[in-house]
């Protein structure tokens, strides 16, 4: 961040995405010397696709993948769910963050799947975003399109929440008081 | 009834094969489910989660400080490096600059981590592929880096050592110059190391041609660290990002050329020499004064605490409610022992994060070991486990 507190936005990725783009609602971050951007969902593939492909941004490698919740978080935020992809680019030595957010549409508190709650995978773009989406789907219920196994990861498949949403409580809602015992009378 | 002819030249089909949780060569509680037909693997589908313990959430419900010995308990063979880059990000966030002895002491503590890391890893994939004395061997001199902590930090594993605003405490007397003895006494030691298995017939007929991965393969599938390194990729965070001190000491990053396990195993060795010499440059260079910021991030010394009404108030928020960080989100990436270790961190104000992703370097590479796998014999699948140097503390968290 500048002197005067405002996000120095002089990261030569943003007028390259802003040029590949033109009429798109991108937008420019930067705290701490880290940029970022904040792009619309159904954008978020393209602009991932483009930072990897252009040969001058070559990002080639995807780092992390990594979701937050942002229920009662004091700023507001675009969206309550925020995905992002954290870049690095060899050839540069260059590290960016692409950040999109999504709205859910019905209660957060079940697995039920939200038609809202969709992001495209970018597991063609890089194979180890896999492993990564299939996280934030476990954690946050987030689902990704045109992901090629889209299962839990974390914890089990019958598991009746996505733990890291910030109304999961910190102790679960008895998931590991109500195992079914087995005994031999029922087994 | 008689089996004709026709029943006994059934075809056979691929058979599932489940390769632990409780497999003493899967490193802790992987659980691989292996496509094979015959002893060659069609497909490596790696189970996990076995180890979750929910660190992300804890540690929104712990203070900064409390938050710290979780990391501890990642990746419990590299243990420094995690607490290093958890603290790095909380500075980040604050926004304040460690002292520079801090810094040499990190760094002096970070490169003990890598030897501590690589001398498991090494030691224990030779014991893995067959060879039991290097294990022996390698935790003779892992005891005496543990025994480094212990004298730094009171603790053998589990450190707590590197915290928001420096470190803990300062060396105590001697310890510098015991590092130094153990350095000279190590390279002879490391030498006796290389011989058993360098050049060791039944060794480089288990490693070589096993588990290659080409340079363009290692980067889509996210590897970091010995990996990418191991197949020929000049990428090391402390040189290409530095942080703390790397800037300042001299030293070099190996590479692969071939990118299979004998390469990596060779690149892990020659790391620990670089790590000797950074040890010795920083022991050399290590320059006198604090060893933590005097700011609201650190506790008052006990001295303080004895003469002053302000510093027993402060002591006391300090270790209650904890210190309150601005808002905002940073992405710290260190040169951990296994690869890119990475701590996601937002702050909305409070005295605990908001919300901590940690990116551990292991998840990537166990999912690239689907393509490392294919086509190799199931105990090259052992092989090519004990190369990613997996840890499930830090995999499943």
């Amino acid at each position: 961040m500048s002197e005067n507190g405002k996000p120095k936005l002089d990261h030569p990725v943003f007028a390259a995405v802003k040029q590949a783009f033109p009429g798109k609602r991108l937008r420019g971050t930067e705290f701490r010397g880290q940029a970022s951007l904040v792009v619309d969902p159904d954008d978020c593939h393209a602009v991932l696709k483009f930072l990897r492909d252009d040969d001058a941004m070559s990002f080639n490698l995807l780092s992390d993948v990594g979701g937050v919740d942002y229920l009662n978080y004091p700023t507001s935020m675009p969206g309550r769910f925020g995905v992002y992809y954290m870049l690095v680019s060899h050839k540069n030595d260059w590290r960016f963050f692409v950040k999109t957010y999504v709205n859910p549409s019905i209660p957060t508190d079940g697995v039920d799947e939200d038609p809202s709650l969709y992001v495209d995978s970018a597991t063609d773009l890089w194979p180890g975003a896999e492993w990564p989406e299939r996280e934030v789907f476990d954690m946050f219920g987030i689902r990704f399109r045109n992901h090629p196994d889209l299962r839990r990861i974390l914890t089990w498949t019958e598991f009746p929440a996505h733990p890291l949403r910030k109304d999961y409580p910190l102790r679960g809602r008895g998931e590991r008081e109500d195992y079914r015992v087995v005994d031999r009378t029922n087994s | 009834m008689a089996l004709t002819k026709h029943k006994i030249s059934k075809e056979l089909k691929n058979f599932t094969l489940n390769f632990g949780p409780q497999h003493p060569a899967a490193h802790g509680v992987l659980r691989l489910v292996l496509d094979l037909q015959g002893e060659n693997v069609l497909r490596a589908d790696p189970h996990i989660g076995l180890l979750h313990r929910g660190t992300e959430k804890l540690v929104e419900y712990k203070t900064y400080l409390q938050a710290l010995p979780y990391f501890d308990r990642l990746d419990y063979v590299s243990i420094i490096a995690q607490e290093h880059t958890y603290s790095i990000a909380v500075e980040y966030l604050i926004n304040i600059k460690v002292p520079l002895r801090a810094m040499y002491i990190r760094v002096i503590f970070l490169e003990i981590t890598r030897l501590l890391n690589h001398l498991l890893a090494v030691s224990c994939h030779a014991l893995d592929v067959g060879a039991i004395t290097p294990f022996f061997w390698g935790f003779e001199e892992r005891e005496k880096l543990i025994e480094f902590y212990e004298r730094v930090s009171g603790a053998r594993i589990h450190a707590a050592y590197i915290r928001p605003g420096g470190v803990a405490c300062d060396f105590p007397v001697g310890l510098s110059s015991d590092i130094h003895l153990f350095c000279e006494s190590f390279r002879v030691r490391l030498d006796e190391f290389e011989e058993l298995l360098t050049e060791n017939r039944i060794w480089k007929q288990r490693l070589v041609d096993v588990g290659i991965v080409t340079a363009s393969e290692a980067a889509n599938w996210g590897f970091s660290g010995v990996l990418l390194r191991g197949s020929g990729f000049q990428w090391d965070l402390r040189k290409n990002m530095p942080y703390e001190v790397y800037n300042e000491v001299d030293f070099s990053v190996p590479v692969g050329t071939n990118g299979d396990c004998y390469d990596r195993y060779l690149v892990r060795i020659a790391e620990i020499r670089e790590s000797l010499s950074i040890i010795m440059q920083c022991l050399n260079k290590l320059p006198s004064g604090p060893v933590k910021v005097s700011h609201k991030t650190t506790s008052p010394s006990r001295k303080e605490l004895k003469h002053s009404m302000e510093s027993t108030i402060q002591h006391f928020k300090f270790f209650s409610e904890g210190f309150s960080v601005l808002p905002g989100e940073v992405y710290i990436a260190t040169e951990a022992p296994k690869g890119e270790f990475g701590v996601f961190l937002v702050s909305d104000g409070s005295s605990k994060p908001y919300r901590c992703k940690i990116k551990a370097p292991g998840f990537a590479h166990l999912q690239g070991l689907d393509i490392m796998a294919k086509g190799h014999l199931i105990a090259d699948v052992v092989t090519i486990i004990g190369t990613q140097d997996i840890v499930f503390g830090e995999v499943d968290r």
